[in-house]
């Protein structure tokens, strides 16, 4: 790792911050479409519409 | 036309009646005002210096108040539905409904603004330039308003949602209204800033019926 | 003679079909999610290790590797939803709808990164977290106008009818974001005439500009791919509505 200078506490912080932020918008996409993805085999859906062509 | 002004006076005596309610708002906006000096401290100076803030605060503040009652009660007695199928487009309704919205919201604040000019250490010249200020910029208010009110109508918290919608559009009114009166920048400053605040009111009065009925229309079915 | 009146199965027809869409644009995001790795492996290499720091701000321009590239997007992604929202009122085209609510949280998210760099980056350089300086007031008024959209879209439960109203205030913002700039770069110059730093001053050298671009496509695509991805789960979620509600019509 390179040294980063006088200043590195504040561009290690806006490198980790946006880690998480970028991290916690993944993750919440993928929870939400997990979710969506098993309600749906719990109803039966038989119009698959949430996967491949009809 | 006389289904325009018949619509304006309807909503004008509607909020005339009982009389309180103007009385009412006057209060707040005299009270917001005046209150900020307890929170700041007497100092005439500063006082003087941000009155012109104080002002457009209290009047941003208190025409939020009669929002929720430019379209909700229409809208819960079944008022809003006749206008959606009246000959008169709707526009014109949302049109009559803003200008009555000012002269019931807007002109009580301008004609009680002396008060606050007198506690807040105002010298007469920026007086006469907050009257101005206020006159130029509260339409703008009226119209974001409209639009605030119209797209919350339909929804179960529209009260605090719509100056949630409303203020970060209302940003350039304050910045142009205050700017109108102060005279930190000079005086070639505050008339720009007067100029760029009747052209703003202009563009949003004109716009905002259009858009508002749009939302009202789209909003119901 | 007849007269054909079967839908032509074009790709705008097959693209308004919320199954037919989820079908044709599934296959693009693992591809999609693959590059935006690559990308920001290659961003990230490139803006630690090949990089030199820069001549006045030294290392803290790598904050700008972050920075700049959400700053574009909180403004890339009100205008896709800018244009969904036209897509909604004008064509009333169903996957407008479904774009304009996966992008609002998305939106809301990146400005609101965008803010964060740009105060660490603001702290060595202009020595304070926050300057009320025009940018950085016309992305916070920005965030203000995703979080009432977001906000907006929750009070409705009726996800057809918030569609449209939600159209016409995000139209009405898109408007007003340009006015809003104008007044707020007015209001930033009247009060501070000393200018403060502007990262468009200097010509930047080309090793400062390879990381900024990868890391600008990396950001992009990011964007993209979970727009998709959350297009798709909002097509979902209306099915399963769609479901509930006829069972609980079917038991009652």
């Amino acid at each position: 790792m390179i040294a980063l200078g006088a200043h590195a506490e504040f561009i290690i912080s806006a490198y980790a911050g946006v880690f998480l932020g970028l991290a916690a918008l993944i993750g919440w996409t993928v929870l939400a479409a997990r979710q969506t993805k098993r309600r749906l085999e719990e109803l039966g859906d038989n119009q698959r519409s949430n996967g491949s062509a009809q | 036309m006389s289904g325009f002004i018949s619509v304006l006076t309807r909503e004008i005596r509607l909020s005339l009646r009982g009389g309180g309610e103007v009385l009412t708002l006057v209060l707040f906006f005299v009270i917001v005002g005046a209150i900020v000096p307890f929170a700041v401290g007497p100092d005439k100076v500063l006082l003087a210096r941000i009155a012109p803030g104080i002002v457009w605060i209290a009047a941003f503040l208190a025409m939020l108040l009669g929002l929720e009652k430019l379209f909700g009660p229409d809208r819960a007695d079944g008022t809003l539905a006749l206008y959606r199928l009246a000959d008169l487009p709707l526009s014109a309704v949302v049109g009559a409904k803003v200008i009555a919205h000012w002269l019931t919201s807007a002109l009580p604040l301008i004609l009680a603004s002396p008060v606050l000019a007198l506690l807040l250490a105002m010298d007469g010249e920026t007086f006469w330039r907050m009257v101005l200020s206020l006159l130029l910029g509260t339409p703008a208010l009226a119209g974001f308003g409209a639009i605030g009110a119209a797209i919350t109508v339909a929804t179960r918290r529209g009260g605090l949602l719509a100056p949630i919608l409303i203020a970060p559009l209302s940003v350039p009114v304050l910045i142009f209204g205050v700017g109108a009166i102060s005279a930190s920048g000079g005086p070639d400053q505050a008339q720009a800033a007067a100029l760029l605040l009747a052209a703003l009111s202009l563009m949003v009065v004109v716009l905002s019926p259009f858009a508002a009925a749009l939302a009202v229309d789209w909003g119901e079915d | 003679m007849t007269i054909d009146t079967t839908p032509k199965m074009t790709w705008w027809n097959r693209l308004s079909h919320p199954g037919q869409f989820v079908a044709l644009t599934r296959p693009l995001i693992l591809p999609l999610a693959l590059l935006t790795g690559v990308l920001f492996a290659a961003g990230l290499w490139y803006g630690f290790f090949s990089s030199p720091p820069e001549k006045y701000m030294g290392d803290t321009v790598r904050i700008m590797y972050v920075h700049v590239p959400t700053a574009w997007l909180s403004q890339f992604v009100y205008a896709t939803m800018a244009v969904s929202a036209l897509g909604t009122l004008v064509w009333r085209h169903p996957m407008a709808d479904v774009s304009m609510k996966a992008a609002a949280p998305l939106g809301a998210a990146f400005t609101a990164m965008a803010l964060f760099t740009g105060s660490l980056w603001g702290r060595p350089t202009w020595g304070t977290f926050w300057e009320w300086d025009g940018r950085m007031t016309s992305t916070l008024v920005l965030l203000f106008i995703y979080l009432g959209i977001v906000a907006l879209w929750r009070a409705f439960d009726d996800q057809l009818r918030a569609a449209r109203v939600v159209a016409i205030f995000t139209l009405v913002g898109a408007v007003n974001i340009p006015i809003i700039k104008f007044s707020v770069d007015w209001w930033s110059t009247l009060h501070q005439p000393a200018s403060v730093f502007r990262a468009d001053g200097p010509t930047m050298p080309g090793e400062i500009l390879t990381p900024l671009f990868v890391m600008f496509f990396a950001f992009t695509f990011l964007f993209i791919t979970l727009q998709l991805a959350a297009m798709h789960t909002e097509v979902r979620r209306r099915r399963i509505t769609t479901l509930e509600r006829r069972a609980a019509r079917g038991e009652a």
